[in-house]
């Protein structure tokens, strides 16, 4: 098969504590060093808390994988300092056609919201990914990236969990006040604890290739259901950069995986699907086998779980990794405060009241698209092509058709941490929601409102605010002022965020909405802030 | 507004007539489809996510009757 990447392999260091074996306590240990890991890692050491990443492999996933990331996970990554070099190498795409059976049923071009910094998708092989993050968190002076390290066992006390990790040295003892498993759909660390990892079974196996095209093609999203060339599946077409294509095929649960993924096997299919002028050549091959599922509970004790280790999702909608990062976002501030002394151990427990509620809205959507894709039985299969049918013609059809829908954040709109609204406002900002971005001028030079948000509490004021800062205990939330500290020359903050004179935000350290009035009242404000904390 | 229960088609044996001379020289399956295109038709016409659902429910509730299977 040809080859447009090369894997990087990492160095193996013995570490310090193994060396002498004197166990260390560290503040956090995350447990694989896959996208949620490194970003877990970062959003830590931005808050300046120290953290060893503990991986058995040493070197990047291998293929394409996860493959698209949407705006609000690249929005965190730019938080950290990453999501430029992504953007730059990703591809976007606006345009998707959907066939169905011989026919382009129709076509749709995304038109993405205007003013927003960050593009809302981009294709990029997960490798790309894993290799920014890894350098980024490799020069990092708070991140400890140690390959070639196994957990064994994990034994939890009060205020700290023992983890027993194999390295090519040997065996050792190493402590953590807090333990992140980011180990993946299969976690060894969710056995260890004894997690149920259940919820609503859906079963399908997917063949995935990643194919050289040597012409060119268009860079567009194509999405096939019940098509000639793989009948009573679905087919998707992904564009990936370094002219790489990514193929997905539904197999269903009866194929046999072995079989599928014989090059033999999987070359007619794509030739059929390309027709016979397209030249490709196959790079990498897999087939893989999904569950709908989720952990009961995404704290154990000293060990918090985030990614497919704490939900595995249906491919369809990109929400696996995306929804993997918005967990480290939620968890990384919070396991910061309590580590620093400033909030209670109780505003960790809200990291699973506010990600089991996204991880079950994205379960949702995701077993709505899977159950469009594949339907249960013979009516719903009738249902569905007519849908098809109707979508060629009928516009009023085309909303109903399914084939994935895009990842966006779920708001946490019943979370403890909110203060509920006194005043009246327009627009989508609610408590709980995840702050849009806007273009607006700082410093007589453009810029973006989430950039300037950074990654602490603020307080954006629409208009003068009488004080520069409210604190609460260690905690400070500065006050960022429209018109001093930002201007919105665009009007589209204002919009956004239905900016009357005299409104203000209190804005959390992920830079979602905690509360918002009216007017500036700074015992409103502490007592949002006291709730926020879980004070 | 609440789902329609009572009576609202004029000319009700003509609409049946119309309804069952639509499929009628028409295989099974083409027959089926094209009932399930006429459900999603009339629901968005309807559009009232409530009425939907109450609609819904009265079809289910009709179909699968206390004690049956």
């Amino acid at each position: 098969m040809l080859q447009t990447y090369t894997y990087p392999r990492y160095d193996y260091v013995q570490s310090a504590e193994q060396k002498s074996a004197a166990p260390e306590r560290h503040p956090v240990l995350i447990v694989g060093a896959g996208p949620i890991g490194l970003t877990m890692a970062l959003d830590l050491a931005a808050r300046g808390v120290r953290s060893v990443i503990v991986d058995d492999n040493n070197t990047v996933s291998i293929g394409s994988r996860a493959v698209c990331y949407a705006k609000r996970p690249l929005e965190i990554w730019d938080r950290l300092g990453v999501a430029e070099a992504l953007v730059e190498r990703g591809v976007r795409w606006q345009v998707g056609k959907v066939f169905f059976d011989e026919d382009l049923v129709y076509q749709f071009d995304l038109l993405p919201e205007p003013a927003h910094r960050m593009p809302a998708m981009i294709n990029l092989q997960q490798y790309y990914l894993e290799e920014a993050l890894v350098e980024a968190c490799t020069s990092h002076p708070l991140v400890d990236l140690r390959w070639k390290h196994r957990v064994l066992g994990l034994a939890q006390q009060a205020d700290h969990a023992v983890l027993t990790v194999e390295t090519p040295d040997g065996i050792f003892k190493t402590e953590a006040q807090w333990v992140v498993a980011c180990d993946g759909a299969n976690s060894d660390v969710r056995r260890m604890v004894g997690a149920q990892f259940t919820g609503q079974f859906f079963q399908d196996r997917f063949l995935i290739a990643d194919v050289v095209m040597k012409a060119q093609f268009p860079t567009e999203r194509w999405f096939w259901f019940d098509p000639p060339f793989h009948r009573g599946q679905s087919v998707l077409l992904h564009k990936e950069c370094d002219n790489v294509w990514r193929i997905d095929f539904q197999l269903g649960w009866g194929a046999d995986p072995e079989e599928e993924k014989k090059p033999e096997k999987v070359i007619p299919r794509i030739q059929a699907m390309l027709g016979p002028q397209a030249e490709f050549e196959l790079e990498w091959v897999s087939v893989y086998q999904f569950a709908c599922r989720r952990i009961d509970k995404f704290r154990y004790g000293r060990v918090l779980f985030a990614g497919d280790a704490a939900h595995q999702v249906s491919p369809f909608g990109a929400r696996g990794a995306n929804t993997g990062v918005q967990d480290c976002d939620n968890l990384a501030w919070k396991l910061a405060l309590v580590l620093q002394g400033a909030a209670p151990e109780r505003l960790v427990d809200s990291y699973h009241d506010e990600r089991a509620f996204a991880a079950d809205d994205n379960l949702r959507a995701s077993t709505r698209s899977t159950d469009f894709i594949t339907p249960k039985s013979r009516a719903s299969l009738r249902l569905r092509n007519a849908v098809l049918e109707l979508a060629e013609t009928e516009p009023f059809a085309r909303p109903l058709v399914n084939s994935g829908r895009l990842s966006t954040p779920t708001p946490y709109v019943g979370s403890s941490l909110n203060t509920p609204d006194e005043d009246a406002f327009a627009g989508r900002m609610a408590p709980g929601t995840n702050a849009a971005d806007a273009p607006v001028q700082v410093a007589g030079k453009p810029g973006w409102l989430l950039n300037q948000l950074r990654g602490g509490f603020v307080l954006l004021s629409f208009g003068p605010a009488p004080v520069a800062d409210v604190r609460r205990g260690a905690v400070t939330a500065r006050v960022l002022e429209v018109g001093r500290d930002l201007v919105d020359e665009a009007g589209t903050l204002t919009e956004r965020y239905d900016g009357r004179p005299g409104t203000v935000y209190l804005i959390r350290p992920d830079q979602h909405v905690a509360a918002r009035w009216r007017r500036f009242d700074a015992a409103k404000i502490d007592a949002a802030l006291a709730r926020c904390l879980q004070a | 507004m609440p789902l329609i229960r009572d009576p609202h088609i004029p000319d009700p044996d003509g609409f049946y007539e119309e309804l069952i001379a639509s499929q009628r020289d028409l295989p099974d399956e083409q027959a089926d489809l094209l009932l399930a295109k006429l459900v999603l038709i009339l629901a968005n016409h309807v559009g009232d996510r409530a009425v939907l659902s109450e609609a819904i429910g009265l079809a289910r509730a009709n179909t699968v009757k206390a004690g049956a299977a």
